[in-house]
């Protein structure tokens, strides 16, 4: 028994049951998210017999949530990296307004506005992120002072008052469709094949993977394991795909969650870049040692948080029709409290996009399914907030065993 | 130590004590047996089950987590925590201390242990009592001295003395000496045998052969988690001691090895460094050295000698400030300034703290072997995950890390593996010169020769090795010479042939006294 610890590993004669065992701890959050998602279909159908997988309730879910899943992907690679942003939200606020004077008050074009905006949220990142950077002041001292600072520019370019309305060409970054190619649009054939192929995508590239493996000679992961898997994901996202098509189709934010997701998975998981962030979270002192850059990927992550906080900043003032003076307001804390539900570690160095963007989900999820249910504001706010805590507990059970 | 023969009653025995992890059995039908008085030594190899052996015993694993039986003092011991067990007398020094740095001496000696009423602190008393324990160890420092003022050897000293506040019956010291000095070692020896005569019995865990010969009265060895045998200490010879504790007979203790020395490979010219904080503080001066392809360079020292410092100074300037002086490698000037172009110039530098400095402790081995050369196991910033398994598998093997599988978090290895882990990584990097730090600290003698025998290898093909060693038998054994550094300057090199540990003591104590001109041979 002893002599086998010591002599070669066992790893591809792993037992189906620890497998799905070893996985179940990983995916932990994904299935309280669709423990979640059941319980609201099943509660909201029997109380107020509302369909809470609708159309355009699902529809409603990306609308509502998309901004806390595009800044929580910037937020995962910064407390990835052992940081922590607060600005956001006044970010938020700040890339709105100036979203919203270049349009109405200066009537520049969306397609000018939008990379002008993403660029100064580069700047405002790029500011906080020097300092934190190459100073070591603590980031959470610099970004609640940009915090403060973001929201009183805010207060001062908006001078107390909205402005607004936002052409249409604008407001389609939040509220607009894919239109049919097809020309169908009952259901919306181009959402369909869309979806179909992003599903089949993602089973062919599972797929790639393990064949690449196999030649390297790694064992993988059962078969079996490996398409019931890609079936359950499959038939989800062609549910919600055609749940879509029969509405309005796919929204366009939808679709820059798509990409952005993607982008950063494999941003984390598959280059270089991704995988020294990782590493400087863990040991930062190690980390330099092995000849990584740490400043200058410190700094990266805060010119990136800074970038898609000014995107969620345009969504937020394009979905409102309108930048107001509190746009943005706590809005770090939904992120920072994503980020945390999708198992990141405060210390740095541990945590998914994926998770990320599932703890958003859950956040979204619960938000919508109590405004059904018509639970107030006052009871909501309790409830996230054990939620929050109840995933962080569970996190630190897992590991303490 | 009159007593001895007088009265051997047994204070401690553990009896078919095993311990099962998920998957590993730590420990496998243990027995221990310590007699009152006595300084009992455990010795075995990183990962034989020595500290499971003493976290049984202390509590840390509650009573009802292991099988078998611990009688104390003629009782059964069931301790369900570590308080338990200290409540008996039973106290353990880690090897990592536990003292809270920003805190003075007496707030550490009484930490959790408040000499207090109602909970508010009787500072007099307090302090009057640390006096008498600080004297108990040979310590005068003032009771209000904040621990961070101190070195590790009196530190040690500290952790004794805490646990004297507690009135220790059986005290167990993990390697105790791993991190100190050679003086500092032998007054904690000192302080254990003047323990021993005031009664206290002891058990010390250690990999240092010599030290355990000097004090313990009766060796138990420990090999993958079972009793190998009990020893008296005057019985046993040091060679036998290393067969147990291997399982195989190390009839030498360095690999054969036939150096093949060719043409000078790195020159370090006049190295000056001064330190981080404390501007007028030079840390190394116009220290100069070189190494030849195929050679293995000792550098020799006290602790605080500045061997550390030149070594990360040269690699990407990763030591102090204002650093100067220049560096070719294969006949041609190289940029190290920073730890990228260090590694591009063809240097690596293996550190003495692999823990803080070394490894991403929390991330798989696979990634941590890697990490100095993403670019081996990419192509245009995309990662080949395959690939970097297949290097990380080869690597287990080549080094014989001892794992279940390279996804194993780099915490939960031993010391011995996860060193080479850390040489792993550097060797992926494909260095022309290799720097190795304190290489074989606080790993055991199986190891050692391991990491000895990849030295050797590195050599074999070319390459030069630096190492720096506080242990001299090892540098001896292993270089084909050695630079001795005192005070920031290199104040001598001796060939294999004409070193000895005399003659390096002597260059040491001369080089503080005279100041010699750097770069004097002996």
């Amino acid at each position: 028994m002893t002599a086998e610890t010591s002599g070669t590993p066992a790893v591809g004669g792993k037992s189906l049951g620890a497998h799905i065992g070893g996985h179940l701890r990983e995916n932990g959050m994904l299935m309280a998210l669709v423990a979640i998602v059941a319980f609201f279909t099943v509660v909201v159908r029997v109380a107020d017999n509302v369909d809470f997988l609708s159309a355009q309730n699902i529809t409603n879910l990306f609308l509502q949530n998309s901004y806390v899943i595009i800044m929580a992907l910037g937020m995962l690679l910064v407390i990835v990296a052992g940081h922590i942003d607060l600005s956001v939200g006044s970010v938020v606020g700040l890339t709105g307004s100036i979203a919203a004077v270049l349009t109405v008050k200066l009537g520049w074009p969306a397609l000018a506005v939008v990379p002008t905006v993403l660029l100064t949220g580069l700047l405002f990142g790029a500011a906080q992120g020097y300092w934190v950077a190459f100073w070591r002041v603590p980031s959470f001292i610099v970004t609640l002072s940009g915090m403060l600072v973001f929201r009183g520019l805010t207060r001062w370019i908006l001078n107390g008052q909205n402005i607004g309305p936002f052409p249409k060409s604008f407001q389609s970054l939040s509220t607009g469709f894919i239109p049919d190619a097809f020309g169908i649009n009952q259901p919306n054939i181009t959402a369909i094949v869309l979806v179909a192929l992003s599903a089949a995508l993602m089973v062919w590239l599972g797929w790639r993977a393990r064949a690449r493996g196999a030649e390297f000679g790694i064992v993988q992961e059962p078969l079996g394991v490996f398409w019931a898997r890609s079936l359950i994901i499959s038939a989800a996202v062609i549910f919600v795909g055609y749940k879509l098509a029969s509405f309005r189709g796919l929204p366009n934010v939808l679709i820059i969650l798509a990409v952005l997701t993607s982008v950063f998975v494999f941003f984390t998981e598959n280059m270089t870049p991704g995988r020294r962030i990782y590493a400087l979270g863990g040991n930062e002192k190690a980390a330099k040692l092995s000849g990584i850059k740490t400043n200058w990927l410190v700094f990266f992550t805060f010119c990136n948080m800074g970038v898609l906080a000014a995107l969620a900043g345009m969504i937020v003032a394009a979905r409102l029709n309108s930048a107001t003076p509190g746009a943005g307001t706590g809005f770090e804390l939904d992120v920072i409290a994503a980020v945390f539900i999708g198992g990141a570690s405060m210390s740095g160095g541990v945590g998914k996009i994926l998770g990320a963007v599932v703890g958003a989900l859950i956040l979204g999820v619960m938000n919508n399914g109590m405004s059904i249910m018509g639970i107030g504001i006052d009871y909501q706010q309790v409830i996230k907030g054990l939620v929050l805590l109840l995933a962080v507990i569970f996190d630190v059970y897992n590991k303490s065993r | 130590m009159v007593f001895r023969g007088e009265r051997m009653t047994t204070l401690l025995e553990m009896r078919g004590i095993s311990k099962v992890f998920p998957g590993v059995r730590a420990l496998d039908n243990v027995n221990l047996t310590v007699e009152a008085g006595e300084i009992h030594a455990i010795c075995g190899e990183n990962g034989a089950g020595k500290s499971t052996l003493m976290k049984v015993l202390s509590g840390v694993y509650p009573h009802g987590s292991y099988e078998g039986e611990i009688v104390y003092d003629g009782a059964t011991l069931a301790c369900r925590n570590i308080r338990d067990s200290e409540e008996k007398g039973i106290i353990i020094i880690h090897q990592e201390l536990a003292l809270v740095p920003l805190l003075s001496i007496a707030e550490n000696l009484f930490l959790g242990n408040e000499i207090a009423k109602g909970g508010v602190i009787n500072w007099p008393e307090a302090y009057q009592k640390t006096e008498a324990l600080l004297k108990k160890v040979g310590l005068s420092e003032p009771p209000a001295t904040k621990v961070e003022k101190l070195g590790v050897g009196k530190q040690q000293l500290i952790e004794i003395a805490k646990a004297l506040a507690k009135d220790v019956r059986l005290l167990i010291l993990d390697e105790p000496t791993a991190a100190l000095q050679e003086n500092d070692s032998q007054k904690l020896l000192d302080l254990m045998l003047e323990l021993q005569n005031q009664g206290v019995t002891q058990i010390i865990i250690s990999h240092k052969l010599n030290e355990i010969s000097r004090v313990a009265d009766r060796i138990t060895i420990i090999r993958d988690g079972g009793t190998v045998s009990t020893l008296k200490a005057s019985e046993i010879s040091e060679e036998r001691i290393i067969r147990d504790m291997v399982g195989r007979d190390m009839a030498h203790r360095y690999p054969e090895r036939v150096p093949k020395i060719g043409e000078v490979l790195l020159e370090v010219r006049d190295w000056n460094v001064w330190h981080p904080e404390q501007k007028q503080r030079q840390m190394i001066k116009g220290a100069a050295f070189n190494v030849r392809r195929g050679e293995i360079v000792g550098i020799a020292g006290l602790m605080g000698a500045g061997r550390t410092e030149l070594a990360m100074s040269i690699f990407g300037h990763s030591y102090g400030r204002d650093v100067s002086g220049s560096v070719t490698i294969g006949g041609k000037p190289a940029d190290t300034s920073t730890v990228a172009r260090a590694i591009d110039a063809g240097l690596a530098y293996v550190t003495e703290d692999r823990k803080s400095l070394g490894l991403i402790l929390e991330e798989p081995i696979v990634r941590n072997i890697t990490l100095a050369n993403l670019f081996g196991v990419s192509k245009n910033g995309v990662l080949n995950h395959h690939r970097e398994q297949k290097v990380a598998e080869d690597y287990r093997r080549a080094l014989a890390i001892r794992t279940p599988s390279v996804f194993q978090k780099a915490v939960n290895l031993s010391g011995g593996n996860q060193q080479k882990v850390v040489l792993s990584k550097w060797l992926f990097a494909d260095p022309q010169v290799l720097i190795l730090d304190e290489p074989t600290r606080g790993i055991d003698v199986g190891a050692k020769f391991e990491i000895y025998g990849i030295m050797n290898d590195l050599a074999a093909q070319g390459r030069g090795v630096v190492m720096i060693s506080s242990e001299m038998p090892e540098l001896l054994g292993m270089c084909d010479r050695i630079y001795v550094m005192n005070e920031g300057r290199i104040v001598g090199e001796l060939s294999k042939a004409e070193a000895s540990q005399e003659k390096i003591m002597a260059l040491i104590l001369k080089g503080s006294e005279v100041k010699v001109e750097q770069g004097m041979v002996a």
